[in-house]
């Protein structure tokens, strides 16, 4: 039985959880765009993505500002406090996750009108793998499903491989034509971005776990 | 860590009812340990238990043992009104007796005969200075105690508690009857005490046992359900009940 003076809490929070979800899809979308936008050399779906950052960002703001009068205002315990902390901390990884799908768009608008060094295999892969992983960070979140959010670690490994194999590759195009130095650069970036992301959905997976569990652990 | 205080299962009864159940703790020196727990859980029992205080209810039967320093106080050749003056006691309300404030702290030194003349005077000073009330009733301490408000009428009991030199001090829910102000003054005093003194509280409020305890322990239906950090019962309390407590979703 739920005591009446706590339902509103309980209310609260299912509520932060929501909006923490929906900042998610927000950012795994941005990241989607993104990814995409290079590889298909569409400089007006870059610009949007990096236009509707501002939407994440507010939203943060706007999650952090809850999160603040919940604790001021219903002093929460226990879990309901472990899942307050943890919301506060999932949204600044996911607002990274919102700025590096940006650098990403940006990449594409730097890029506009050349041709790309090599053709995009990896990178699609990695942001699929990335914005996988992060889509599961988040239903393990929404399910509090410490077991979903353990299988991460493994597939940041396979995230982290492809990152090394795109920086190799692209090292071997910057040696044979200099030229191309400051293209293949970017999409050195991009890469480090995309392995970026999938370490923010490691560390989402972890305060899942301490959300559910009360327990600190590393998950890679 | 030194271990002050120690209950080994100890039960109360009030006639037939059976109040506290097997209860087993170790309450470490000079620290702070919060009791916390819904009403009617047994919390001011156990309290009363620590001291003895418990046989001054009618009906109230004691088994198990309370060890003060590894002796249990319950032991045939301790006397009781000993024990109560190593283990002394602040209650919910505030109780001065109906004399003055220096009389009020000077009683128990004297009936006690640690002091008389200067050195009681220089005592009183001293036990209303660790009260933190020596500034505020300085200049009038032979008007009557009830004059004062209701938090500095508990600083006062604290005063006269500490007068008589105790090694714990019990407090049963000491700031229930308080303003958030008095509250403030009386747990910061709690907090300094905490360097020279091993304090065991009961309280209601969850807040104040997360501000003030290093331990707390978690008791239902006379049960010692958890007992850990302060910390851990707040943020990640392994029993569920515990948990549903805490989250004040007990029902």
């Amino acid at each position: 039985m739920k005591l009446e003076t706590r339902r509103k809490l309980s209310e609260e929070l299912e509520d932060l959880k929501s909006k923490t979800i929906k900042m998610s899809s927000l950012a795994a979308a941005a990241v989607e765009r993104a990814v995409r936008s290079l590889a298909r050399r569409n400089v007006g779906l870059a610009k949007r993505v990096i236009k509707e950052d501002d939407k994440i960002d507010a939203l943060e703001l706007e999650i952090e500002n809850k999160c603040m009068h919940l604790i001021a205002l219903q002093q929460p315990m226990a879990k309901d406090l472990r899942i307050i902390g943890s919301c506060l901390k999932i949204i600044t990884d996911l607002e990274r996750v919102g700025d590096r799908a940006a650098d990403i768009a940006n990449i594409t608008v730097e890029l506009a009108g050349r041709p790309l060094v090599k053709p995009l295999v990896d990178i699609p892969r990695m942001a699929e793998l990335a914005v996988g992983m992060l889509r599961d960070a988040m239903r393990a979140f929404k399910e509090e499903n410490s077991l979903l959010a353990w299988g991460l670690g493994e597939r940041d490994d396979e995230v982290d491989r492809l990152a090394h194999q795109v920086t190799r590759e692209l090292f071997s195009y910057l040696v044979e034509d200099p030229r191309k130095t400051s293209d293949a650069f970017r999409l050195m970036l991009v890469a480090s971005f995309l392995e970026r992301i999938a370490d923010h959905a490691t560390n989402i997976g972890e305060r899942v776990i301490y959300m559910e569990r009360g327990e600190r652990v590393k998950i890679n | 860590m030194k271990v002050k205080l120690q209950t080994k299962n100890l039960n109360v009864w009030y006639g037939n009812a059976q109040v506290v159940r097997d209860f087993t703790i170790k309450i470490p020196e000079k620290r702070i340990t919060a009791i916390i727990g819904p009403s009617g859980c047994g919390k001011s029992t156990f309290l009363k238990s620590l001291n003895r205080m418990v046989e001054l209810v009618p009906g109230a039967r004691v088994s198990g043992e309370v060890l003060l320093d590894g002796k249990n106080i319950y032991d045939q050749d301790v006397d009781d009104t000993e024990i109560r003056w190593k283990i002394g006691m602040v209650f919910q309300k505030p109780n001065p007796f109906p004399k003055s404030i220096y009389e009020n702290v000077a009683y128990g030194p004297r009936i006690h005969g640690i002091a008389e003349g200067e050195r009681l005077k220089h005592l009183v000073e001293e036990s209303l200075k660790k009260a933190a009330l020596w500034e505020e009733v300085k200049d009038r301490l032979n008007i009557s105690a009830f004059e004062l408000s209701g938090g500095q009428q508990q600083r006062l009991c604290i005063a006269r508690t500490l007068a008589v030199n105790p090694e714990v001090i019990l407090m049963d829910e000491p700031c229930s009857a308080l303003d958030p102000i008095a509250t403030t003054k009386i747990e910061d005093l709690i907090f300094d005490l905490k360097r020279n003194y091993t304090i065991v509280i009961v309280t209601h409020n969850l807040q104040q046992a997360a501000r003030v305890s290093d331990y707390t322990a978690f008791m239902y239906l006379g049960k010692l359900i958890e007992y850990g950090r302060t910390e851990e019962i707040f943020e990640r309390p392994k029993n569920k009940q515990t948990q549903d407590y805490v989250m004040g979703r007990f029902g």
